[in-house]
């Protein structure tokens, strides 16, 4: 079987009615993996004797009738350390490196009896929008094999999408949750910078870095978000704000709900289809009811600079642990300390990785600071301003969440600017640290493209209230790609 | 003589005494097994994160408060990058642009003058883990990292090896008060980082520094900075000029040697911690610190000559150490005569100290015991000099009441029971009666002198004395 035209609750109500049981559907999924995979490459490692083990226990136990999550399985993107089971962030340093705890996400997705079929592909250590640089395998969009499935987290992105897994975890620091679901014709969330713990998350941009859900429709990505959002007492950058059902206010509509569109966001370099599609969705929600107008947000054109900066000045330091003395690759053959560092560094970085090492160590380094890290720091004060501004008289803002629908495999891989580019319309909402969310709103070519509605912070609930009315009035997330094996 | 004025400046790290890590729950303990007082967060595991061990931000307010200084509403904590296996992740977490506290002071005296020398900054930080080389493997324990330090930095106001000396007792005495702290150099709970420069008198600029390393004392500090100080007058005055460079104390000789030419700065590439967020004291916790704060040693000082009527000289040496403060306060608390309490700490005490090479805590001496040995000098039960003989119990960890029953050494001041052996001695001593009655007054010596014989040490000599001259008299 796969998850095509399912959801959570529809998958529940099977395991709860015996319809199937957790193990067989473990079992099924794995089928189903295996049947696609092959054309897909979506997973690095998967977790299948000790899934079927516990989806057995499930079963003993029998499945919680309260619990949509009990005896579900789920996929986890391979930034996200697993007790036990291989984690390498797609990253050759990390190759053999098996956790022995558990990231708090993950932790809390398993105490809910979640079942965890594996590991997903993804750029290495999240640098990069299309899963060209994990460092073991290439994942292919189920829409059309020849295209990239979109990046940082394109394996729990593909892997929904081709109805491998109901749902799956991501990461996005710049877009990494946002823009592959946008590829993918699916929804994807990444939660206001505070709400979902990082303890477990290897880093990339730790001021920036969110973890979220990946899901086939808005409501199951509200439940994702219910089961691994709040408070961690190992993670100080965490709210302790009281966590929302964040599925209370899907049926609200949007009827009032004032809607912004950035003009700075609607600019050149769009795709035509990408910028009709936002359109129309502006249409639809009006429609039901919101009013839609043009707002500004000044600083936008200042924001790739001032991301990259950051994002790679945290990361040169967040990857320095990777030394090859306590864990991890280490080189042969080194005859004193230094060229152990250097040499294990060398061989086991990717050319992406170690350009924003480059990147970040300059931003960083005695007499440039001022003029790069210190400077992109007072530029994200003032698009925090930007934002704040508009939330005063807006409730949401509605834009495109990537330029263009997926693009070819190996297409901008050998262009880092270009590449860096892609990222200008999902990165100002990391840099603000709110939430947004990408779904589908229309197709260009086959392909899906999705756009994305940022909410205020800590306000994941209107975007989801806002993003299910929009579903409910389109068709837009049942359409699913054609796929091979068993299908 | 000398035409420069010396520049000194000293970083002191010191080590907080709490229970846990500064951003791991690991116990704070020394000695034990490598690497057993670890977990994912000192090891620098794939995805970790630091918490802020509130105890630290605490202590260090109060050593802040004990230095005077000014409190930064809201430090945040800076990593500090460097590639080192003893720094699992590479970098360490400092504090850097807004640090704890900033711009305090310690007053010292020197050669009879008083002077307030400032400190620029105090922060707190994580220590390493340490190294440990053998043949062609090196082995990593991090047991020690991420214990609590805090690091404070002077002024460049220090301008003499006295200075520095008296500024390093001052700065120990000042932590140590406040109980957050060992400030041991010899445990390594106290480390110093000095630099050096001169500048002819009347220069602007200061003068290029030198660092030195291997300072294991503050006599070392002071010595090893004399050194240096005639080095540099020596290298300028005949011409040269002082190279920007790390130099090594050699305690046998004295001397300063060069160990490696600095060329530029370090570049730590600081950057604000993302994974913490900045720190928010506000004062009503100040205020509730400062309530918790032990009496700071000024004025112990002052209580102790106003209200306890000892010498100016006597309070500040017991005001030395917290330990030595605490126990005569609790003697005194037990009603024990202070100047005699405080003779005893400064004479007998000191000496065991000294001998023993001990520090108070670590003694079997407590200040019950203590106390109750000078009540019983006190009420005239024991002689000072039966009272040696005691302390020696105390220190074994007896009770002195006991100690003197057990031993039979009640002092007798009895005349009924002194005065039979008081006419023997007179009958068996002719001759020393007949020097008394010429007034030879030594000669009472001698008869009292024997009556100690007869009674083992154990009569009351004064008694004595007089019952002696009463009886010679009639």
């Amino acid at each position: 079987m796969n998850y095509f035209g399912e959801s959570l609750n529809s998958i529940h109500t099977k395991l709860v009615n015996k319809k199937i049981s957790s193990e067989e559907l473990t079992k099924q999924t794995f089928d189903d993996i295996k049947a696609t995979d092959g054309e897909i490459n979506a997973f690095l490692t998967l977790n299948e004797e000790a899934a079927l083990k516990k989806a057995k226990e499930i079963d003993q136990n029998g499945v919680d009738a309260n619990n949509v999550l009990s005896g579900m399985p789920v996929a986890i993107k391979d930034n996200m350390v697993t007790k036990g089971l291989r984690t390498t962030a797609a990253s050759k340093i990390l190759g053999n490196f098996t956790p022995i705890y558990d990231a708090t996400a993950v932790e809390k997705l398993n105490s809910l009896n979640a079942i965890d079929v594996g590991k997903t592909n993804m750029d290495e250590f999240a640098m990069g929008g299309s899963t060209e640089n994990s460092a073991f395998k290439i994942t292919h969009n189920p829409w059309d094999k020849t295209k990239v499935p979109g990046g940082s987290s394109g394996g729990s992105a593909a892997a929904v999408a081709s109805g491998q897994v109901i749902a799956a975890l991501g990461s996005d620091t710049g877009g990494s949750i946002r823009q592959p679901a946008s590829f993918n014709g699916v929804v994807g969330m990444k939660p206001t910078y505070g709400r979902v713990s990082r303890w477990g998350l290897i880093a990339f941009g730790s001021s920036l870095d969110q973890i979220g859900p990946i899901t086939r429709n808005v409501a199951d990505n509200a439940v994702i978000l219910n089961a691994i959002a709040g408070h961690d007492k190992h993670d100080m950058t965490t709210s302790t704000k009281e966590v929302p059902d964040f599925t209370s206010s899907l049926d609200k509509g949007v009827k009032g709900l004032r809607i912004g569109i950035p003009s700075e966001f609607m600019a050149q370099g769009l795709d035509e289809d990408v910028k009709d599609t936002v359109l129309k969705t502006a249409d639809t929600f009006k429609k039901m009811g919101a009013t839609v107008s043009e707002v500004s947000l000044p600083h936008t054109q200042y924001g790739v600079a001032a991301y990259y900066i950051i994002s790679s000045s945290e990361a040169s330091s967040n990857l320095q642990r990777f030394d090859g003395i306590r864990y991890g690759y280490r080189a042969k053959d080194a005859k004193n300390l230094e060229e152990l560092y250097v040499k294990s560094r060398s061989e086991a970085f990717g050319e992406e990785v170690k350009r924003r090492i480059m990147l970040g160590t300059f931003s960083l380094s005695a007499g440039f600071y001022d003029a790069y890290f210190k400077k992109a720091a007072q530029v994200r004060t003032l698009m925090i301003n930007d934002f704040t501004n508009v939330f005063k008289d807006f409730d949401l803002i509605l834009a495109p969440t990537g330029p263009t629908p997926a693009y070819g495999i190996g297409e901008d891989v050998s262009d880092p600017m270009t590449m860096y580019m892609n990222d200008v319309l999902t990165l100002p909402v990391n840099l603000a640290g709110l939430p947004g969310m990408s779904f589908p709103a229309g197709f260009s070519n086959g392909l899906p493209v999705g756009v994305q509605l940022i909410g205020r912070p800590f306000d994941e609930l209107t975007v989801y209230q806002a993003g299910n009315a929009f579903e409910q009035s389109t068709d837009f997330h049942k359409k699913t790609p054609k796929m091979g094996g068993n299908n | 003589m000398s035409n420069f004025e010396t520049t000194i400046g000293l970083e002191v790290h010191v080590e907080l005494k709490t229970k846990s890590k500064i951003f791991s729950p690991s116990p704070v303990e020394f000695g034990d097994k490598p690497n057993s007082n670890t977990n994912v967060i000192d090891w620098g595991y794939p995805g970790v994160l630091p918490s802020t061990n509130k105890g630290v931000v605490e202590d260090g307010i109060k050593a802040a408060l004990a230095l005077h200084a000014q409190i930064e509403p809201h430090p945040h904590f800076d990593r500090k990058n460097y590639f080192y296996p003893d720094n699992p992740k590479a970098y360490q977490i400092s504090q850097s642009d807004k640090p704890l506290a900033h711009d305090g002071w310690v007053e010292v005296e020197v050669d009879g003058k008083k002077k307030k020398i400032g400190i620029a900054e105090m922060h707190i930080e994580e220590d390493a883990g340490k190294l440990a080389h053998e043949k062609e493997h090196s082995f990593v324990d991090l047991n020690r990292q991420g214990t609590p330090l805090i690091e404070i930095v002077s002024k460049p106001e220090i301008s003499s090896p006295k200075e520095a000396y008296a500024y390093l007792e001052e700065l120990r005495k000042q932590i140590q008060f406040t109980g957050v702290s060992d400030v041991k150099m010899e445990e390594g709970s106290m480390r110093v980082d000095v630099n050096i420069s001169i500048r002819p008198v009347g220069q602007k600029k200061l003068g290029t520094k030198t660092e030195l390393k291997n300072l294991n004392s503050f006599t070392y500090v002071e010595k090893g900075l004399a050194y240096e100080e005639q080095r540099q007058q020596r290298v300028l005055m005949t011409g040269g000029t002082i190279g920007q460079e790390t130099r090594r104390f050699d305690e046998n000789t004295g001397e300063t040697v060069l160990m490696r030419v600095k060329e530029g700065s370090d570049d730590y590439r600081y950057f604000p911690e993302p994974d913490l967020p900045a720190l928010d004291i506000s004062d009503a916790w100040i205020d509730s610190i400062k309530k918790e704060l032990p009496e700071p040693p000024a004025k112990r000082r002052d209580r102790y000559v106003n209200e306890l009527g000892i010498t100016d000289y006597d309070a500040m040496v017991l005001t030395q150490t917290k330990e030595m403060s605490d126990f005569f306060d609790e003697m005194v608390k037990d009603g024990a005569d202070p100047k005699l309490s405080a003779n005893y700490l400064q004479g007998d005490v000191n000496g065991y100290l000294n001998d023993n090479q001990v520090d108070l805590q670590n003694t079997k001496i407590t200040p019950k015991n203590l106390a109750t040995m000078i009540k019983l000098i006190m009420n005239n039960t024991i002689s000072s000099k039966l009272a040696k003989k005691v302390f020696k119990g105390i220190t074994e960890g007896k009770e002195p009441k006991k100690f003197v029953k057990d031993n039979g050494m009640v002092q007798v001041s009895d005349p009924s029971e002194l005065q039979p052996m008081i006419d023997e001695v007179i009958s068996d001593n002719p001759q020393s009666v007949e020097d008394f009655n010429n007034g030879k007054d030594r000669a009472i010596g001698f008869l009292v002198g024997q009556i100690m014989k007869k009674t083992h040490g154990k009569a009351n000599p004064q008694v004595v004395n007089k019952m002696l001259v009463d009886s010679m008299k009639k």
